[in-house]
């Protein structure tokens, strides 16, 4: 296949391994972890179609003397209401996350980038990043101190305002937007840098010679900063966009838990699966919906890629 | 003419209303950003009853550090938790930042002549994942299970993604740095451990943060593999502890204070204050390492 030059050859494995030892040698305790984690994991996808017997659980017992049953984990699935209501959560939510999300990040970016304060800029940089480090466990715990049903600053701020306060922790309908809120708080900041990244990158002459033709910053802003930087807008939602499918389980289960009255509005395919796997503890009906998921996330994903290589040939990142 | 141009091209004043709205803006989503961790932290100084009577506030009737005294008494669990976050992320990253930055030597080697191939083994999982069941699988096929192995090996010792951020940087240095060691009668060895990763020690530092906080963060691992509470780590704690008040009755029973109601609301807060702690040591390193890894994984040069 390859004709560049004669001395170009392409030589077997067996000594491209003999000719780098050493080379190889390094590589081994990586390629082990990704086969015994990741490649080992995919026989297993078979249990989906299968009644799983905990028994059985080797993978050779699976592939040559499990139970088959077809679709029927699936069936059993989507028969459910449940199906349509952890899928519709998962994307609407990641949709509204994505929108939000960007939204305020590119403003902040450009405003950032007027900051004319060096100090200034520094401090708010620094403590606008500070929650993306912190455990979603943390964040729940920051949650409680304003919404707790006693105690939290905002009820007593409600109920010093002569309202009657608000038992937060069993509405569903509000819970969306305190998502929204607690991910924009904790997410905003760094992707406020990615942006103010790209936005560095911007050649200045072109700002320079806007300056001189009279355009003031406003002007500036919207004519030249923010056309330079929708490429890294639109590649970076696509790339999200790509990922809807995939809910965020660390950020929904420790704010949430297992509060069941919050379901209808919160709950995801991820802590959907979680709960069929470790709670009801059915592995079969868990791979199923999980399977369903990732088939159609890698879908989502190639897709979203593929249209990135067709929109900005230089952005896709694979 | 050229004058007028020069007076132009001149044209911020650093004192102006649109400067003073911007940083009206930055600085209120600044201070939002600051204020519920601020809360927390006054909340965790706060004495119980005055929670009791006036409920959170950031202005307590009464301080009290009586939170924190209980919490670094020996022998409690939160402190036992501490212990094992701290190990579990001191020894996980080091062999995490090890395995990864040995093999992104492999994949930046152009001698290996397979190494587009060895790039796409690892690049797969990437982008196809079976999820966490067949994960879990075997996990307990090989024994992961309520041991301090099932919290460090799963999930996170070893992430493609911090592989290629280091190979790329591998890739970035000059050929002329091999030829030259290999003229000079340098084996493979020597150049890897010698120049290459002596080199990349920035891209090293970046993905030692990236495992380091996952580590530190991570409660995925104890949920689904351990059991033993001995073993917890402290975020995983700090989860159960939200429901839990018997936890606090041990730790008030060893403070020999008998059975008095124990400051369960402050001292929840003082274990999550506490969880931040290393955090906050960190944050130089984080502020200048993480942030060039995460600019650079995210907008491709």
């Amino acid at each position: 296949m390859n004709r560049m030059s004669p001395d170009k050859r392409r030589i077997g494995l067996v000594s491209d391994i003999r000719r780098n030892r050493f080379s190889y040698l390094i590589l081994l305790p990586a390629a082990a972890y990704v086969i015994i984690f990741s490649y080992l994991s995919y026989p297993y996808i078979a249990i989906a179609f299968q009644r799983f017997d905990y028994r059985k659980s080797n993978i050779f017992q699976i592939l040559f003397s499990g139970n088959w049953v077809g679709f029927k984990n699936f069936e059993f699935f989507f028969a459910s209401q449940n199906a349509s209501l952890v899928t519709y959560n998962t994307v609407y939510l990641n949709f509204l996350f994505i929108l939000t999300g960007t939204v305020l990040a590119v403003l902040l970016a450009l405003l950032l980038n007027e900051l004319r304060s060096k100090w200034f800029t520094k401090i708010s940089q620094s403590i606008m990043l500070f929650p993306n480090y912190i455990s979603w466990i943390v964040v729940s715990y920051i949650l409680l101190s304003l919404f707790s049903n006693e105690y939290g600053i905002v009820n007593r701020l409600m109920l010093s305002l002569g309202q009657a306060p608000k038992n937060w922790y069993t509405d569903a309908s509000v819970w969306p937007g305190i998502l929204v809120i607690v991910r924009l708080w904790k997410g905003a900041g760094m992707s406020a840098i990615i942006y103010l990244a790209a936005i560095a990158g911007i050649d200045s002459t072109m700002r320079e010679a806007a300056e001189i033709d009279g355009a003031n910053r406003f002007q500036i802003t919207t004519r030249i900063t923010l056309p330079l930087i929708t490429p890294t807008i639109v590649i970076m939602t696509l790339l999200a966009i790509g990922r809807i499918m995939f809910g965020d389980f660390g950020m929904i289960y420790a704010l949430i838990g297992d509060n069941g009255t919050l379901y209808r509005t919160t709950d995801i395919i991820d802590t959907y699966v979680f709960r069929a796997l470790r709670q009801v503890g059915d592995p079969s009906q868990a791979m199923a919906i999980s399977l369903f998921q990732s088939v159609i996330g890698f879908i989502m994903v190639f897709g979203s890629n593929a249209l990135v290589r067709k929109l900005y040939p230089d952005g896709a990142l694979y | 003419m050229q004058q007028e141009a020069v007076v132009k091209i001149k044209p911020h004043k650093k004192y102006s209303l649109a400067n003073f709205l911007i940083a009206l803006f930055i600085g209120a989503f600044a201070l939002m950003c600051l204020l519920p961790m601020v809360l927390t932290v006054i909340v965790s100084f706060t004495d119980e009853g005055a929670i009791m009577r006036n409920g959170y506030s950031f202005f307590p009737e009464k301080w009290s550090a009586y939170a924190y005294k209980l919490m670094f008494q020996g022998g409690s669990s939160v402190m036992r938790g501490y212990g094992i976050s701290l190990l579990i992320t001191f020894v996980g990253t080091l062999i995490a930042v090890l395995i990864t930055s040995l093999a992104a030597y492999t994949l930046a080697n152009k001698r290996v002549e397979h190494c587009g191939k060895i790039g796409l083994f690892f690049f797969v999982p990437m982008v196809f994942n079976a999820g966490m069941v067949p994960w879990y699988l075997i996990c307990t096929r090989l024994g992961l299970r309520n041991n301090l192995w099932a919290l460090l090996i799963p999930n996170l010792l070893f992430n493609p993604f911090n592989l290629f951020l280091v190979r790329n940087y591998m890739s970035g240095l000059p050929d002329s740095l091999r030829e030259s060691a290999t003229i000079d009668g340098a084996n493979d060895a020597v150049i890897a451990t010698r120049i290459y990763i002596p080199l990349s020690l920035p891209v090293i530092a970046t993905i030692g943060l990236f495992y380091g906080l996952g580590y530190w963060n991570d409660w995925w691992n104890a949920i689904m593999l351990v059991d033993n509470k001995k073993l917890f780590p402290i975020q995983y704690l700090l989860l159960q502890l939200r429901s839990q008040i018997s936890m606090l009755r041990d730790l008030q029973y060893m403070a020999g204070a008998g059975y008095v109601t124990p400051p369960s609301e402050s001292i929840k807060m003082a274990t999550a204050v506490i969880t931040i702690g290393p955090i906050v040591l960190l944050y130089p390193f984080l502020q200048r390492y993480y942030i060039k890894g995460m600019v650079v994984g995210a907008v491709k040069e």
